[in-house]
């Protein structure tokens, strides 16, 4: 192979922080190249944020958890991993690493809600959101589990929890105003569509428990209206 | 002999990480096995207080890893308990001068010659809490039933199943039974209903543990409290005997009694 002409290590300085982009080859030999080129440059690295683009390597937590032991031992925080492996940013999600750099709010996005939704783009989540987890995602998102309190969702388009909301949840982060959250219970710490954020509703976790029905929340009129979820009414 | 070694840690501080360490580690002692807890908290270090260990500190565990003394020049033996050691943590240091490696070397040389290792993790979810479950094969997460140590138990054990470190067991310390039935304190299920791991001690709220933190004698040594008991249920879990948890409702006495006939007839 010849190696040569692209280096494994590109580092770009970006508004978030360092983009570091790594290439071709095997994680133990690009993260050798990248420890080497920090040690190399340990001044200009101390303190810094770093953006990680994997490319399509596929990591797992013991990947990325090491790497970022490797690098707060240098003062330098992990804080996003870029990658098209949906196994990798996963993980990255789970370790509580961003997987998206803020985007202007100007995207008032192209989709027409008029014209039938095939192919519309979801992100599957087959586990529960622990404290601390952020997710995000410029689409749909689903999730298999429950979203604890203190974990947060930030979609472009539609929450689907087929489990417990608790934490904090923006659908139609972008601005999509048909943007809705839907829950096998609602009781949201936050609960935010387009931007707009409910209010006056009473939830959280210490609130006395009744039976929990699956509810669906909306923007109606500029305001969050939460509605059971009640298929003989439709 | 091939020691275990169990991490106590929470996320939030206060909630009994240390009080939980000094209690099972005589409560194992007690039982005949060989025990070595550490102090992971360096530049904040309390459980030498804990086990009344203070004034016989030398050397600690900065000075191991440094190479400044032999591992065992650092093992303060209990001489209550002939089978507890404690390797304390440095006061004038910070996290750093740690690494999570260097704790793993540590117990690896430790586990020969011991049956249980114990690491008192500091609070919070940085460099510390990283050196202390870096060798532990059993993570132990210390909660109150409040909402806010809930959370942070909720984050750490995320945390613990990212590392690939196995479900992590839950403590819920400082239970207040009158408080729980009265509905102004969260309930061990609901809890255990968000957190979703097992649980592995029940521990009431008991104004002797204080007293007995305050002395340096952890509380099970002396069996008699029901906090004492939860205490040395916890060990016995964890050598694997099943074990009931203890029933905190007692009967309320008659002056409850008078109180929750009111309470019913009010509503």
């Amino acid at each position: 192979m010849s190696g040569v002409a692209k280096p494994k290590v590109q580092i770009k300085g970006m508004r978030d922080g360092l983009l570091v982009t790594l290439g071709e080859g095997s994680w133990p030999d690009l993260v050798d190249a990248l420890t080497q080129q920090i040690e190399e440059q340990a001044a200009f690295f101390r303190g810094a944020k770093v953006i990680l683009d994997v490319g399509s390597h596929s990591l797992k937590a013991v990947d990325l958890g090491s790497l970022r032991n490797t690098l707060s031992d240098r003062g330098i925080s992990l804080w996003a991993v870029l990658s098209s492996s949906p196994m990798t940013e996963k993980t990255a999600q789970i370790l509580g690493l961003a997987t998206r750099l803020s985007t202007p709010r100007a995207d008032r996005t192209i989709r027409s809600h008029d014209s039938p939704m095939v192919g519309e783009t979801a992100s599957l989540i087959q586990k529960t959101l622990r404290s601390g987890t952020k997710v995000q995602y410029s689409g749909h998102v689903i999730v298999v589990g429950d979203v604890n309190p203190g974990a947060e969702i930030e979609a472009g388009g539609c929450v689907i929890v087929w489990g417990k909301i608790r934490g904090a949840v923006h659908a139609g982060s972008g601005g999509d105003e048909k943007a809705v959250i839907c829950a096998l219970d609602l009781s949201p710490t936050q609960l935010r569509i387009a931007g707009h954020l409910a209010s006056g509703l009473t939830w959280g976790l210490f609130r006395r428990r009744g039976k929990s029905q699956p509810e669906m929340a909306r923007l109606l009129g500029g305001k969050v209206v939460a509605e059971i979820w009640n298929t003989k009414l439709k | 002999m091939s020691g275990k070694v169990i991490t106590i840690t929470s996320g939030k501080g206060g909630v009994g990480k240390t009080t939980v360490t000094a209690n099972l580690a005589v409560s194992l002692a007690l039982s005949g096995d060989r025990v070595v807890c550490i102090d992971g908290d360096i530049g904040l270090r309390n459980l030498d207080v804990v086990l009344g260990l203070e004034n016989r500190i030398v050397y600690d565990l900065v000075d191991v890893v440094e190479g400044r003394c032999r591992l065992r020049q650092a093992m303060i033996r209990d001489k209550r308990l002939p089978e507890l050691h404690l390797i304390p943590a440095a006061q004038t240091r910070d996290k750093t001068a740690v690494s999570p490696s260097d704790m793993v070397h540590l117990c690896d040389e430790l586990k020969s010659e011991t049956d249980w290792i114990l690491i008192d993790s500091p609070a919070g979810i940085e460099r510390g809490f990283r050196n202390a479950i870096a060798p532990a094969d059993t993570i132990l997460v210390v909660t109150n039933p409040e909402v806010s140590a809930v959370r942070d138990a909720d984050r750490v054990i995320g945390l613990v199943e990212s590392d690939e470190k196995g479900p992590a067991k839950l403590i819920l310390n400082r239970v207040n039974p009158a408080m729980t039935r009265r509905g102004d304190m969260l309930n061990a299920e609901d809890v255990l209903e968000l957190l979703a791991v097992d649980l592995i001690g029940l521990i009431p709220e008991d104004d002797h543990v204080v007293a007995s933190t305050n002395r340096g004698l952890p509380i099970s040594l002396d069996g008699k409290c029901k906090a004492g008991q939860a205490f040395t249920n916890i060990a016995r879990r964890i050598k694997g005997d099943v074990v009931p948890f203890l029933n905190l409702d007692e009967k309320p006495g008659l002056l409850g009694k008078i109180s929750r006939l009111i309470r019913v007839g009010g509503q």
